[in-house]
């Protein structure tokens, strides 16, 4: 039995040792291709796999899902991408507009002047679920992945395009809007 | 005074060739390491990150020296120094080349034997002295791991020293090559006293010091506690094992003994059973190839290549195999190897006895 044990654990031992000699052997090449959509990609599994990052990127095809991108002009400002977030790294916050703003690409009508539209690309995890719920697709994810900072704030990326001037013109139109409706209804 | 001056320089090249071996043995080992795994290794610092092991040791050197306020602080400050020193002392009896040996004992093995244990001792000072549980835990594993392994080592050495009938590493040596003072027989039938070369080492002596020699081999890693064996150290379970309070040069210590160690049972197992500095070339005939490539120089270049080729293995075999768990480490000790350790040791007699008299 314990002979039986020590043989095997022996052969088996030989076996892999022979595994990863070849694999040493093997590492004087690099492997050939790093492109995922190649028809025979999984078939070349020798070789060494590192990228030395940098100076050397895999490709990636355009239609890769990293880093979130938002089309501000299509919004509408529904906040149903911050509500889908699981990890809450949207941030919105919206002006109500007395009369449509105008169409999107698509067509649908605006009615939202968006504040702030921030994403902290920092607490982001890849999942997507952002761009299922988006009613316009105005926010989709790109094939960039690579974008280091020496400031972790600066990983919040701003997305909405209003100066503050324009903020505080479009609540003091709101407010007045609401004035004037609180009056008609006193009439 | 040449004599004193030789006293002080000889251990100093000792520690000079032990610390240059480390910087890269340790770079080989990541290189390795990084290859057999389909990796590149270290690549950034230098051409092919040559110069990283180096880029390491400046760190380490630059450390404060943290003492945890908890520990014993006698203990934690000389652990270090006790298992450098252990396996650092071992260094001055084996022999390099043909009578170029630190100190040319006719206890040389014993000796040996004797001074490395002491490493064991230093362990269960840096483990306790630490006062760390993990540190603790790491020591007692490494305690009850090389007093175990020390027994089949020792084994072996008396099976291969039964055949050699003598503990001097120099004449261990000398007996495996065209310099022997006795007629050596090829597996106990062929003379190849004048021959030489791979057929006379040990190993093939006699055939039963072949398996003795895998035996001294997996039992000498488990003392080194390297992987395979290296549950004192096991980083998914101990974080470091006995060293996981150390910093600084204190920890560089360490990292030296154990690769120095490595180098230790990789140049002993190759003085005793590979034909030390002896060639691998055997005469044929008109062709001296033993006679042309024994002397000094050659006899540096085949115990560093022999050596080397030893500590690759030891390099490959840890990036192998996974990690032993605690019990099968004493099940492969107490049941496999020593039981088969005493019947080489038996082997051994009886060959002396019937076949080399």
């Amino acid at each position: 039995m314990i002979l039986k044990t020590t043989i095997q654990g022996f052969l088996t031992a030989v076996k892999g040792l022979l595994i990863t000699v070849r694999h040493l052997f093997a590492a004087r090449n690099s492997r050939e291709s790093l492109d995922i959509r190649d028809e025979n990609y999984f078939e070349k599994q020798h070789g060494i796999a590192t990228v030395q990052f940098p100076k050397q990127k895999m490709p990636i095809p355009e239609v890769a899902r990293y880093q979130l991108d938002v089309e501000i002009d299509d919004c509408i400002v529904c906040d149903l991408c911050a509500k889908a977030c699981p990890v809450d790294c949207i941030d919105i916050i919206s002006i109500k507009s007395p009369q449509a703003i105008g169409n999107t690409s698509d067509g649908s009508v605006k009615r939202l002047y968006p504040e702030k539209f921030d994403i902290d690309m920092a607490k982001c995890m890849y999942c997507g679920l952002c761009t299922v719920v988006c009613p316009t697709e105005c926010i989709t994810m790109t094939n960039k992945y690579d974008r280091s900072t020496q400031k972790l704030t600066d990983l919040i990326y701003g997305f909405s395009e209003m100066s503050d001037t324009e903020i505080n013109q479009r609540k003091q139109e709101w407010t007045q809007f609401q004035a004037e409706k609180e009056a008609a209804k006193k009439k | 005074m040449p004599d004193l001056f030789i006293h002080i320089i000889v251990p100093i090249a000792i520690f000079l060739f032990i610390a240059t071996f480390t910087l890269f043995a340790v770079y080989a080992e990541r290189k390795i390491a990084g290859f057999l795994q389909d990796r590149l290794g270290p690549m950034e610092t230098g051409k092919f990150g040559l110069i990283q092991t180096v880029a390491d040791i400046l760190k380490l050197l630059q450390k404060e020296f943290i003492t945890p306020s908890a520990a014993d602080k006698v203990l934690f400050a000389i652990a270090p120094v006790v298992i450098f020193t252990a396996v650092f002392i071992g260094y001055s009896v084996v022999p390099w080349a043909p009578d170029f040996i630190p100190a040319n004992t006719n206890t040389g093995l014993f000796f040996l034997m004797a001074v490395v244990s002491i490493d064991a001792i230093g362990i269960l000072m840096a483990g306790w002295g630490s006062n760390n549980k993990y540190s603790l835990l790491g020591a007692i594993r490494a305690i009850a791991q090389m007093v175990s392994y020390e027994i089949p080592v020792g084994l072996c050495l008396i099976s291969a020293v039964m055949i050699t009938q003598t503990l001097n590493l120099n004449d261990i040596a000398y007996l495996q090559g065209i310099d022997s003072p006795h007629p050596i027989y090829f597996f106990g039938f062929w003379d190849v006293t004048q021959i030489g070369g791979v057929f006379a080492w040990h190993i093939f002596q006699a055939p039963h010091l072949l398996i003795v020699y895998v035996i001294f081999f997996l039992a000498t890693l488990a003392e080194c506690n390297r992987a395979p064996f290296d549950i004192p150290e096991a980083e998914s379970e101990l974080i470091g094992g006995f060293h996981t309070e150390y910093g600084g040069i204190k920890f560089a210590f360490l990292f030296l003994a154990e690769y120095a160690m490595m180098f230790l049972v990789a140049i002993l197992g190759v003085v005793i059973f590979l034909g030390a500095w002896n060639t691998p070339l055997p005469n044929i005939g008109a062709l001296r190839l033993a006679d042309w490539t024994t002397g000094l120089g050659w006899g540096l270049f085949w115990t560093f290549t022999k050596s080397l080729l030893i500590v690759g293995i030891q390099i490959w075999i840890r990036w192998t195999l996974p990690r032993f768990r605690a019990d099968q480490l004493m099940t492969l000790c107490w049941k496999i190897l020593i039981p088969v350790g005493f019947l080489c040791l038996a082997i051994s007699g009886f060959w002396r006895i019937f076949i080399m008299l």
